[in-house]
């Protein structure tokens, strides 16, 4: 049964006046791990960013087409912004922890959804670090500046501070590009574990990952939708050639 | 193929030719730059040598007596942290608020632009300029009108240190606000996407994650406006700075049973600039000064001096913190 949560119509995504999304249509379903992969460039970030609207923020975006979430245009005239980044949670690409302490980082999003209470909060950090597979690391140092730890830690405690704000939707841009195999294993777990209360856009550029973890993958190439399918088909069967090259690696 | 030692081994003749001629624009620069630190340093000793013989508690504390030829600077001490407090809880929301809506909610490119010009304009204008300015905005279109409408017959209308204040702020706006644009560009963007991904509005965004990182940036340029300020003197020939006062401009705040001294910013004041200039230009007689003068601007000097420093500490403090924030 196909239970669309996120349609995406002929979106085409404009920075100064140069395209870098054209005219995609897609589909992502309720409670399943869809992957973005393809090229370097290809637009993976854009598309995430065109779901929380967090491209607006960037000086000279354009776009046209529209994003349904559960049926609402999410670019609607009075979508409440915040509301809508409260649904769809991202991790980025680049780990950008505040300058605070560990704890701090973490209750940042419920503090804002005007949670106050130490013991509640306290109950949130222990919950999301133990599902970022961090928890272990940080329990005894929660007090220290989050900047201090490795850049593995960091990424975990991105997707922990994300997992706080309680979304629906989790668009990771790359959570796994800076950890060792073991934590890599970890967020994976967790992505499967996630999957049945989250809906999930994984952008990444290891294909045995997207092939591991993803019910649907998406292969983009310059900023077009070469193919989207169920992944195993898609890793087995693709029916471009350009897919086909991509995920065997002769591609360029 | 050379090897590391071939590629490393220093080749002496043409080296040396090199390093000759490559040094001597350097050896200018360094010349120049020793002689304007020994320049600053030898105007500092002369001032501090015959200045610190006078210095002492009494000094810094009592009223000038007998003429102004004995006693000491306290009011004039009094005045100028008075007029500088005032200043500072005008100008610094003011300018805090300024430079973030320049930085953060500005879309429009060419608004930010002309705003920007404005400022720089602004920052440009002699002080004597925005004094003259003072007395004919603050004093007798502000303050006359105030006391109009409220009826307080000569309490607004008149130069004081409200409107020294305000001036002084006026002066050094552009000063606080480039340097608060500044410390807010510093912010990394992706600090801001972080926030704003977590569902916080723009402004909780600014209050939480921009403004704290900015913050030794900003008192960085708080501190340089203090300094600018309390160097300055023209600006405040017509707005109430006095020649000599018997009393300190403090009023009591009466509440009962006991009442807390305040500054009154309705009365006139002096300034330490100002009395450095009475002393030596004003003075009946200028010789028996003398030693006042060099007190009066040894503490100016180092109050200054002292300021200055202290946004340079920050500064390095600011510059470590962005280290960490980048890493690198
Ligand atoms: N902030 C921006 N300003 C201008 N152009 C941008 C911006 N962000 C992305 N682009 C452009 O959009 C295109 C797609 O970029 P995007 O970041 O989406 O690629 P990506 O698939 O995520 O690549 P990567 O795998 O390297 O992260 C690129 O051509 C890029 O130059
Ligand atoms: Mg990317």
């Amino acid at each position: 049964m196909k239970d669309t949560k996120i349609e995406i119509k002929n979106l085409s995504v404009f920075f100064n006046y140069v395209q870098a999304l054209n005219k995609i249509n897609l589909e992502i379903q309720s409670n399943k791990v869809t992957s973005i992969i393809g090229p370097s460039g290809c637009g993976k970030t854009s598309l995430l960013r065109t779901i929380n609207r967090m491209n607006e923020l960037i000086k000279g975006f354009l776009h046209k087409g529209e994003v349904l979430i559960d049926g609402i245009n999410i670019y609607d005239k009075n979508i409440d912004l915040v509301k809508l980044r409260k649904l769809v949670g991202m991790v980025f690409q680049n780990s950008n922890l505040f300058p605070k302490s560990i704890y701090e980082n973490i209750v940042f999003a419920p503090t804002l959804q005007g949670i106050n209470e130490k013991g509640i909060l306290d109950e949130i950090v222990e919950r999301v670090c133990t599902q970022a597979a961090i928890w272990k690391e940080i329990k005894d140092k929660l007090n220290s500046n989050a900047l201090n730890l490795s850049a593995g830690q960091q990424q975990r405690l991105c997707i922990a501070r994300t997992l706080a704000a309680e979304p629906s939707i989790l668009l990771m841009d790359e959570p796994a590009s800076a950890l060792d195999p073991i934590s890599t294993a970890k967020i994976e777990e967790l992505i499967l574990e996630l999957k049945n209360e989250y809906t999930i856009l994984l952008v990444t550029h290891n294909m045995q990952q997207a092939a591991r973890v993803s019910d649907y993958t998406a292969f983009l190439y310059m900023g077009q939708l070469i193919e989207f399918g169920r992944t195993p088909k898609m890793f087995t069967n693709p029916i471009n050639k350009q897919t086909e090259d991509y995920i065997t690696g002769r591609f360029g | 193929m050379k090897n590391a030692a071939e590629i490393l081994k220093p080749n002496h003749t043409g080296e040396f030719k090199k390093n000759f001629t490559g040094n001597i624009p350097i050896l200018g620069i360094r010349i120049i730059s020793y002689t304007v630190v020994l320049l600053l340093a030898s105007v500092l000793m002369y001032i501090f040598a015959n200045g610190i013989k006078v210095i002492n508690w009494e000094f810094l504390l009592s009223a000038p007596r007998n003429n102004m030829t004995e006693g000491g600077i306290g009011p004039a001490v009094f005045g100028t942290l008075a007029v500088i407090f005032l200043m500072i809880v005008i100008t610094v929301p003011l300018g805090i608020f300024a430079a973030v809506y320049i930085n953060e909610y500005i879309k429009d490119r060419w608004l930010a632009r002309i705003i920007t010009i404005s400022i720089n304009t602004l920052a440009g204008v002699p002080s004597i300029v925005i004094g003259l300015f003072g007395l004919g905005f603050f004093v007798l279109f502000v303050g006359k009108n105030l006391d109009e409408v409220f009826n307080t017959g000569m309490l607004l209308g008149k130069p004081a240190m409200l409107w020294a204040s305000a001036t002084l702020g006026v002066l050094v706006l552009p000063l606080i606000i480039v340097t608060t644009v500044e410390a807010l560009k510093s912010v990394p963007d992706i600090q801001r996407y972080a926030a704003i991904s977590l569902g916080s509005t723009r402004w909780e965004m600014i209050k939480t994650i921009v403004l704290p990182q900015a913050r030794s940036g900003i008192l960085t340029g708080i501190i340089l406006s203090i300094s600018r300020a309390a160097g300055e003197t023209a600006p405040l020939l017509f707005l109430g700075c006095a020649f000599f006062l018997p009393d300190l401009p403090v009023t009591y705040l009466d509440l009962g049973l006991f009442a807390i001294p305040m500054i009154n910013p309705a009365e006139q004041f002096m300034y330490l600039s100002y009395h450095i200039f009475v002393l030596t230009t004003q003075s009946t007689n200028p010789t028996l000064t003398k030693p006042l003068q060099y007190g009066t601007a040894t503490v100016l000097v180092f109050l200054t001096l002292l300021l200055n420093m202290t946004a340079i500490i920050y500064r390095i403090k600011f510059r470590k913190n962005l280290e960490g924030l980048r890493g690198y």
